[in-house]
């Protein structure tokens, strides 16, 4: 039986996190984010956790010790938001190349400058690429339950590499909401015992970790992480499969709403999912076929499924909440375009920059896409896919 | 009830407004709803104006915004009520719950004509004699609830006793009053 709550997504990611009692959470804080290591420390202080709580001096030395701990033969986690993620950065690439099946909780948050601390997608995005497993949550239940599904989906042989649960700052990290928890127990039975093949502290096997690797070896390394990203795929939902059954909440690569019968839709990731939804649910109302596919899983990127998912409708928008800065489009669109493109479908797509640096998302904003999308069906014609939303106008 | 409600609260930086708000979360969650409290975090510091939000339905809440068509609305100082449009958006069925000992001509005068309902409590006059002290959350707290019906009175002070209790395990000295304050802003706050 779920236990009936009410948590914010910081609280949810924190009590995950003392479920899953990790043998390691090294941190530093950071806003959105601080209260994740701020209600851990405080497990830790009343002994409900046996967690060692490394208190370090920058989130660079945060992942570092993660890296040590994993590297140890531990099961090690840790959570940060923007520039703290990009202080990690140079640790961030050697985490995955070496293989460690790190857990990190990222509260989405806009990288600085000027300084912002509200929520968008560029920290994620600036990792995007960096072998990492990327998995979204709309609200603090889906932030709580990736959390209980990441070290088994990270840990798996076939995959071994790090693992990122993000979350829309403030947005659903300070709201508090309703949440089904699992039992403690229970908890611990479905993540089980970390036991790796390989480790430093094992003295029948002496091994070296991330020694110097030229051009006779790296390649091949890189080659089997691309390869360990594809298999993350089955893995994922595999687990996903097994915590269905034991939870009754359903989890796949994404989240189709409304999207079989629909002719419209909108892509996009985190919390502006569920306004999307409440939009939706409008418009059906109206007898407007509108629809959503909800990102889950953005690395790895199941292009060839979405691609599928999105082949039926008259028109896409693509909703990224941070800007690639290339004069093309964001990096969710670009990646949905070359799916598509890839599994030869064609259907007119738009993007839409939106909430950069924590400016709301509107309902009304969201229901305005929906109408570019009825105008772009009624008359074939985009002139611009690369746009803003909700983006203020000069004033003249 | 209706099935969503929602509800926005201005304050001051320090007041309590955004405890208040999670406060109101937890008590509903109690009688079963789904729930949502939030602030909007800006450049906090004492005395600065600060917004938070309520909603509270009876199925599943997705939508993840700013509330900017309330059903209700808090004022916790009356001093807002020059310089922050309290009013925006707010729905004329629904209402407007302030804090304050000022006349009905200038309430309605600085609401610019908001024709719903508008009431007003005396929480500094209750704080002060239940608790000794300021406290103007648990008294707006009470008066909200009051004013959209969204528990019974009975349900809200059963409710709350367990959170004080938990809320101030380290100074229990302070339930009573709390209590009292609640009692007293349920039977006074008045629609003028």
């Amino acid at each position: 039986m779920s236990i009936r709550e009410r948590l914010s997504g910081n609280e949810a990611a924190a009590t995950a996190m003392k479920q899953i009692n990790p043998d390691v959470v090294a941190a530093f804080p950071i806003t959105p984010s601080t209260e994740i290591p701020q209600y851990f420390s405080t497990f830790v202080a009343n002994g409900s956790v046996d967690t060692e709580f490394v208190a370090v001096e920058s989130e660079h030395s945060a992942m570092s010790a993660c890296i040590g701990a994993e590297s140890a033969g531990a099961r090690a986690m840790t959570a940060t938001s923007a520039n703290g993620l990009s202080l990690m950065w140079e640790m961030i690439y050697i985490a995955s190349s070496l293989r460690l099946p790190i857990v990190l909780s990222l509260v989405n948050r806009a990288v600085s400058g000027p300084l912002n601390i509200h929520c968008d997608h560029s920290d994620a995005m600036g990792v995007r690429d960096s072998g990492w497993i990327m998995l979204f949550s709309e609200n603090n239940q889906e932030a709580y339950d990736n959390l209980l599904m990441a070290h088994r989906i990270a840990e798996n042989e076939n995959v071994m590499l790090p693992l990122m649960v993000c979350q829309d700052g403030f947005i659903t990290s300070h709201s508090i909401e309703n949440i089904e928890l699992e039992d403690d127990e229970k908890v611990k039975e479905f993540v089980g015992t970390y036991k790796p093949k390989h480790y430093l502290l094992n003295d029948k096997e002496p091994i070296a970790v991330g020694p110097l690797d030229l051009q006779g070896f790296l390649f091949e390394h890189k080659a089997q992480q691309a390869e360990a990203m594809k298999n993350a795929k089955e893995v994922i939902l595999k687990v996903s499969e097994d915590f269905e059954k034991w939870t009754g909440r359903h989890y796949g690569l994404f989240e189709e709403y409304k999207l079989n019968d629909a002719e419209i839709a909108i892509v996009c990731m985190n919390s502006t999912a569920g306004t999307t939804k409440f939009v939706i649910d409008e418009l059906r109302n109206k007898g407007i076929k509108a629809g959503l596919l909800k990102l889950r899983v953005y690395r790895p990127f199941p292009g060839k499924e979405i691609a599928n998912a999105l082949s039926h409708l008259k028109a896409i928008a693509v909703l990224d909440k941070a800007d690639s800065l290339n004069a093309i489009g964001g990096a969710l669109y670009s990646d949905v375009a070359s799916s598509m493109y890839t599994e030869n479908i064609h259907v007119p797509m738009v993007n839409y920059i939106y909430g950069i640096g924590g400016r709301d998302t509107k309902s009304t904003d969201i229901e305005s896409v929906f109408t570019d999308l009825q105008e772009i069906v009624k008359t074939n014609k985009i002139e611009n896919p690369y746009r803003y939303l909700g983006l203020r106008k000069e004033e003249k | 009830m209706e099935n969503l409600i929602e509800i926005r609260w201005h304050g001051r930086g320090g007041q309590g407004a955004k405890t208040a708000s999670l406060l109101l979360a937890d008590a509903a969650f109690n009688t079963g709803k789904y729930i949502q409290g939030f602030p909007e975090y800006g450049p906090e510091r004492m005395g600065a104006p600060i917004t938070a939000y309520n909603r509270i339905s009876e199925k599943p809440i997705t939508i993840h915004t700013n509330i900017y068509e309330p059903d209700y609305v808090v004022v916790v100082d009356d001093t807002l009520l020059e310089c922050v449009d309290v009013t925006a958006g707010l729905k004329e069925n629904g209402g407007i719950v302030i804090n304050t000992t000022k006349s009905a001509e200038y309430l309605k005068k600085v609401l610019k004509g908001y024709k719903g309902n508008i009431y007003t409590i005396d929480a500094r006059k209750i704080s002060e004699e239940a608790l000794g002290k300021y406290f103007p959350n648990t008294p707006m707290l009470a008066a909200i609830v009051k004013v959209s019906n969204i528990m019974s009175d009975e349900a809200l002070l059963e409710d709350m006793k367990g959170s004080f209790k938990h809320k101030f395990a380290k100074k229990p000295e302070v339930i009573e009053g709390n209590m009292k304050a609640l009692e007293m802003a349920l039977k006074e706050v008045k629609k003028i």
